[in-house]
């Protein structure tokens, strides 16, 4: 019976298929759930690609609202200063966009980490400092001489505008032998002579 | 006094790049002698046009890439590369050959990807190839050994060859039969090429009865005798510790292994034996010269193993059954393909680390050599 | 004879030790000064006890540990503290630190000395203390603080004594064993005790130092016999290869064991000591004196008494080489430690410390000056010598790229910096320093993401503070309402009418509040704005224009950047174009009001006296808006027109500052006077600015006369 054998040929194809996509489809439903990669929610990996400097010079008041501008509101990678080129580098190759230059509208990338200093002398305790810090890294009390704990301040620059007496200043922080590593060849001022042969094919860059 | 500020360490071993490949090119002397000796000057004119081509095009790339031309000239790299090529190419082939390979091989091969130690493939293997594909004719045309020439006839003198390079009165073909009488006295099918042509003969009575076989001892004449030369360069090479055993002494093992599990000499379909695989074609000119390339082939000890055992089976399996001849060439860009793939899969185990391979996330701590 | 073990790679460089062996320990005439850097070792430095102006005498303690991983410092010789400050030290980066710098007496007096001959009446931690207190720090080159490796955590089965010295010249541990062994198997002894008396004791020596090793067996052997030690050491001689003397290297080849990645050598219930430490502890214990001083090999070509020194610590470098006749001229690398692993000094000043065991004088036959590194050829020589089994070439790929999360795949952090791959490398790359480079680099980055984490902890504190603040005062007066409101509904008429004034109070605070935020946050999508921005755009395209034109301008006509310049200059023209169309597209007028309205707000903000808790938070997000106008404004400016910006903003502090003032005199406020000393100083900083502008160069005179005159308005 030919007949009977093509349709019993069909079916049985087409249970084949059947089985065989329930059994994929299980296959892959059970990675989905035992292999899940527990990714941060955007947000965390954002914030903690940022520097934690709270400056708000990208508008927001802190780090985290900024972060949570860029997932939410598609604010712009390139509005954090501090964190600087390598900031919106890796803030880039984390959302997967080119990555644009810094917006000079919210300041320029600082050479030099700082932080706040007060002459204490000067300092007539009137608490506006440690109201505007943003880390909680101003000690002090009313009618009291304040001081800064240097470990804690991000370089923020918000404490300087308040003071009523100007004694706060942004120093910045010294070199220390801790800190110090050498440098990769190609950066190093050598006394080799052409060094920098092989370091890079380019002539150095002229900006434009 | 000048106090230098660099780091450790402060001394340098005797070993440069230009050294390397100074020994290099030193120990092709006794493989260079062997050809000339059997196939005339051929192999010295290639090697030659070879050299002017291959320092002229470096010499270029490097200007137009605005590196200083004589730093990179120095380190011999891009002589080593036209000397293989003047091996490897037919004795007596025609000069544009030897330049079209070489050009390719430095400008292409080797500064298309980046110069000295970027290069994925071999340059001089890459050169052949692309004159071998280009250019069947006059790359299967070599001339016969001296050995075999009927009495009264010689390898052709420096002019004569210098006549036939340059191609003075036309075409490769024309030049050998108006520098010679007869092409046919001087030219000849290599002995891999005449075994895979062998029709119908019995392997043994095939070796008894060609006269490539019947004028050498193992391998075919003036072949065996080559590649000899180029096994001693080799020796000397591992003796003065420029590269290590493991990919040549894969090579060549497998290679052999392969052809001796294939080698039936009652049958007139069998595969060539052991000794012709050895010791004929570019063998041994690709176990110790090109196999053993640095830049394009596999980095640890376990790798090269790897590497070279699998150029000698890909070698084998190619000359028995695919379409050309010989195969090294062939073999080492397949390899060559290769070589990262057997590098991510050889890693070795790192100094208290229980497993092989890459870390997943390694602590990063600062550690120095404590010696307290 | 033990067993030992190989290790993988390592390699031959030419020993070059017999030179300094000639002669015996020598001594040094006493320095006029010495310099005492307060971090000889690795960990916090020292805290001192003494002051300048002091009298110190010898072995007196100047500087204390401070903390579990620091050493304390004492004075070689008796004389008087002359200063503490930074002073040249022997370091890489050739940087200065904090030194105690002792003018000698020439008396060399000692202070009272406490010998212990009697060790074993001591208890463990007796002896760790004494170790501790003479400020023994590891003599091999790393200087690790030897007490704190004397109290593992784990109990310990073998205790490895490290007479290695595998590093070509260096013979100060050779030169000590060959006169000084019998001390060194007290020291043995007293480590062995303080250990817990671990049941296997080795002492690792390479083969090319037969004497030294005679020496160990033949001290070793006596001891046993005359009862002098209780401890049974073995010495085991093997082949002589670098970097065998690196401790896990050297745990390796006697044991057989690898030091787990990342963990400890006690781990394994294994010790390691530099034999220098060993004499050292034994000085101290025994005889009681501290660590001021040590054997220290002085060799190289430039030196015409290579030897081995016993030199006290802090003695200058120059006063040292003075006494190997040491030739200026001749050197070309002056190098504190080996060849392989030292660093080289730059200034002769620098002290003798704790850690130097050789200071290398080499000319330029031994050392010179490297060729520029070629490529690399991947010929993997790197990797067969690497002791820790990595790929070096690999390495250098990724340190040059900057790839920190494959260095780390590539076990970069193994690398013991032994530099066997730089000393084969064919092509000579400077390996080493990339490593020593990638590492320092993320070991910054692992800093910062510790500070940058306490930061956002800080932050988050903060703002739940805030809010915590904010949610208690609106509890108090829902509360103080609610009461206000059961009284008026208690009381009379006439006592609610207060309630509501006070209520209306509150409200019209919050109110000029809201308003002002209202305003400010206005002003930032404002077409105002937005010209202004544009404006901004077009005011920096035509300084970068200028600059691009400047610089084309200056390069000459044969250089090859010409080119490049050109297509920059053409691209910024487009750029600036662009921007100035994009302006006359926007043209709306009357664009200052809306400012000077933010900026009244602040400042009516910042003046009212009403309430400073509830305006707080208020007034930091504020703040926080003005700074960022401020760098909006700032971006994109001409150094002269920061200038006048930095003026302007002065003028304003200026003008509060004085409103304050006048405000403090008429409420007769404590602070008048500091009030008064801000207002002068900023004067003084008007001043300073104004002049700054006045003297400014201006590059372009057409466009910055406008500003000149500007400046003059505002005067």
């Amino acid at each position: 019976m030919p007949e009977l054998s093509a349709l019993q040929l069909l079916l049985t194809g087409v249970i084949a298929m059947v089985v065989l996509s329930a059994v994929f489809g299980a296959i892959l439903g059970f990675a989905a759930i035992r292999f899940k990669v527990e990714g941060n929610p955007l947000v965390e990996q954002i914030d903690a690609l940022l520097p934690q400097t709270q400056c708000g010079q990208c508008g927001h008041p802190g780090c985290r609202p900024y972060a949570q501008a860029i997932v939410d509101e598609g604010e712009a990678i390139n509005h954090c200063p501090p964190g600087g080129q390598a900031t919106i580098n890796a803030l880039a190759n984390l959302l997967d966009i080119p990555a644009p230059e810094l917006d000079e509208e919210h300041g320029e990338e600082a050479e030099l980490k700082t932080v706040a200093y007060i002459r204490e002398a000067e300092c007539i305790g009137c608490t506006k400092c440690i109201v505007a810090c943003p880390v909680d890294a101003i000690l002090g009390a009313a009618k009291l001489m304040h001081t800064v704990i240097a470990d804690e301040c991000t370089g923020c620059d918000l404490c300087v505008e308040p003071c009523p007496v100007d004694c706060i200043d942004m120093l910045p922080v010294p070199k220390s032998l801790s800190d110090w590593h050498w440098d990769t060849p190609d950066q190093a001022v050598s006394t080799r002579r052409n060094t920098q042969l092989i370091a890079t094919d380019r002539e150095p860059d002229v900006a434009a | 006094m000048a106090l230098l500020r660099t780091t450790s360490p402060h001394l340098h071993g005797p070993q440069t790049t230009q050294h390397v490949m100074q020994q290099l090119l030193l120990a092709t002397v006794p493989g260079l002698i062997a050809l000339s000796w059997h196939f005339g000057w051929g192999s010295l004119i290639n090697i030659v046009i070879a050299s002017c081509t291959a320092l002229a095009c470096e010499a270029t790339i490097v200007s137009l890439r605005k590196r200083p031309a004589w730093f990179y000239l120095r380190d011999c790299s891009a002589l080593v590369t036209a000397v293989l090529i003047g091996l490897a190419l037919p004795p007596l082939a025609p000069w544009w050959v030897v330049v079209v390979a070489t050009t390719f091989a430095i400008v292409i091969a080797k500064h298309l990807y980046g110069g000295m130690g970027y290069n994925p493939f071999n340059p001089a293997m890459v050169g052949y190839v692309v004159v071998l594909v280009s250019f069947p004719v006059e790359m299967t045309t070599w001339p016969v050994a001296q050995s075999m020439l009927p009495d009264g006839l010689s390898t052709p003198g420096l002019w004569e060859s210098i006549q036939v390079v340059f191609q003075f009165s036309g075409s490769a073909v024309d030049s050998y039969s108006s520098a010679y009488h007869s092409i046919d006295a001087y030219t000849a099918a290599t002995p891999l090429d005449s075994f895979k042509h062998n029709n119908g003969l019995l392997a043994e009575q095939f070796y008894d009865q060609d006269a490539w076989f019947v004028g050498g001892r193992w391998a075919g004449a003036g072949w065996e005798w080559v590649n000899l030369g180029f096994l001693t360069g080799g020796c000397y090479l591992l003796y003065q510790r420029i590269f290590t055993w493991h990919a040549p002494v894969a090579m060549l093992s497998a290679l052999s292994i392969m052809a001796w599990l294939n080698f039936d000499g009652g049958s007139s379909v069998s595969n060539g034996s052991a000794s012709m695989h050895l010791l004929s074609g570019a063998t041994m000119l690709g176990a110790f010269f090109i196999v053993t390339d640095p830049v394009t082939s596999a980095v640890s000890h376990t790798g090269r193993l790897i590497y070279g055992a699998l150029i000698g089976v890909l070698i084998f399996v190619i000359r028995a059954w695919g379409n050309y001849p010989d195969a090294v060439a062939f073999a080492v860009l397949l390899m060559n393909f290769a070589a990262p793939f057997i590098d991510y899969y050889t890693l070795p185990r790192t100094y208290g680390h229980e497993k092989y391979g890459l870390g997943k996330k390694a602590s990063t701590s600062q550690q120095s050599l404590d010696k307290d | 004879m033990n067993k030992t073990w190989d290790i993988p790679g390592g390699i031959h460089p030419p020993e070059n030790k017999l030179q300094s062996l000639k002669q015996g320990i020598a001594e040094v005439p006493l320095p006029d000064i010495l310099i005492l850097p307060l971090n000889q070792h690795i960990g916090a430095p020292a805290m001192p006890v003494v002051k300048p102006g002091d009298t110190v005498l010898k072995g007196q303690l100047v500087a204390e540990p401070n903390g579990f991983v620091s050493a304390a410092v004492h004075a070689p010789s008796s004389g008087a503290i002359e200063a503490i400050e930074d002073r040249a030290i022997p370091h890489p980066s050739a940087m200065d630190a904090s030194c105690i710098v002792i003018r000698t007496d020439g008396e060399d007096r000692w202070v009272d000395l406490h010998p212990n001959r009697d060790y074993r009446a001591l208890t463990i931690r007796q002896l760790l203390n004494l170790v501790r207190d003479a400020g023994i720090t590891g003599m091999g080159g790393a200087g690790f603080p030897s007490a704190v490796k004397l109290q593992p955590r784990q109990s310990i089965g073998t205790l490895i004594i490290n007479a290695t010295e595998c590093e070509p010249y260096i013979t100060a541990d050779d030169g000590l064993i060959r006169e000084r062994a019998d001390e060194i198997v007290i020291g043995i002894d007293i480590l062995a005790q303080i250990l817990g008396n671990p049941q296997q004791i080795l002492i690792g020596i390479e083969n090319n130092k037969p004497e030294a090793y005679t020496a160990l067996v033949n001290a070793c052997e006596s001891a046993a016999k005359n009862g002098a030690i209780t401890s049974s050491i073995e010495v085991v001689s093997f082949a002589t290869k670098y970097p065998s003397g690196g401790e896990k290297q050297l745990i390796q080849i006697l044991t057989g064991q690898e030091v787990p990645s990342g963990k400890l050598p006690a781990e394994l219930g294994i010790v390691c000591h530099n034999i220098g430490t060993v004499y050292a502890v034994f000085r101290a214990v025994y005889l009681g004196e501290p660590l001021i001083s040590r054997i220290t090999t002085v060799t190289g070509n430039s030196c015409t008494k290579p030897g081995n020194y016993e030199v006290l610590l802090g003695t200058p470098t120059n006063h040292l080489l003075g006494t190997a006749g040491f030739d200026e001229v001749l050197c070309q690398r002056l190098i504190m430690g080996g060849p392989m692993m030292g660093y080289t000094l730059n200034d002769l000043n620098a002290p003798v410390i704790k850690s130097t065991n050789c200071l290398l004088a080499a000319d330029i036959v031994e050392s010179p000056a490297g060729n520029p590194a070629q490529a690399c050829i991947r010929c993997g020589h790197c990797s067969e010598v690497c002791p820790a089994s990595l790929l070096p070439q690999q390495l250098y790929w990724y340190a040059k790229a900057r790839d920190y999360d494959q260095l780390a795949n590539h076990h970069l952090a193994d690398c013991i910096e032994c530099g066997a791959c730089s000393y084969v490398c064919p092509s000579e790359i400077p390996l080493v320093q990339y490593y020593r480079a990638a590492k320092g680099e993320i070991r910054l980055i692992e800093q910062e993401v510790i500070v940058s984490d306490r930061a956002r902890q800080r932050f988050e504190y903060h703002q739940e503070r805030l809010t915590k603040a904010e949610q208690d005062r609106t509890a108090k007066r829902e509360a103080r309402r609610e009461e206000a409101r059961k009284k008026a509904a208690e009381l009379a008429k006439n006592n609610s009418e207060s309630s509501s004034a006070d209520e209306s109070d509150v409200n019209v605070d919050s109110e000029v509040i809201q308003a002002a935020l209202a305003r400010v946050s206005a002003t930032k999508n404002s077409p105002e704005q937005e010209l202004k921005r544009l404006e901004r755009a077009v005011t920096a395209a035509e300084n970068r224009l200028a600059k691009a034109e400047e610089k084309l301008r200056q390069c000459p006509d044969d250089d090859s950047r010409k080119k490049v310049l050109e297509a920059a200059v053409a691209q910024t023209r487009l750029r600036h174009d662009d921007a100035v169309n994009k302006l006359s597209r926007f043209k709306i007028a009357d664009i200052a009001s809306e400012q000077t309205q933010s900026a009244n707000a602040s400042a009516k903000l910042a003046d009212d006296p009403t309430d400073k808790d509830q305006l707080a938070s208020d007034r930091a997000s504020l703040a926080i808006k003005n700074a960022q106008l401020k760098a909006a404004r700032q971006a994109d400016m001409s150094e002269l027109e920061k200038l006048q910006n930095q003026h302007d903003s002065l003028q304003k502090r200026v003008e509060k500052a004085r409103n304050r003032l006048e405000q403090a005199i008429s409420d007769n406020d404590d602070n008048i006077d500091a009030y008064r000393v801000a207002v002068e100083k900023l004067d003084i900083k008007l001043n300073n600015s104004e002049t700054a502008i006045a003297n400014f160069v201006p590059d372009d005179r057409t466009s910055d006369t406008l500003h000149i005159e500007d400046s003059e308005q505002h005067n």
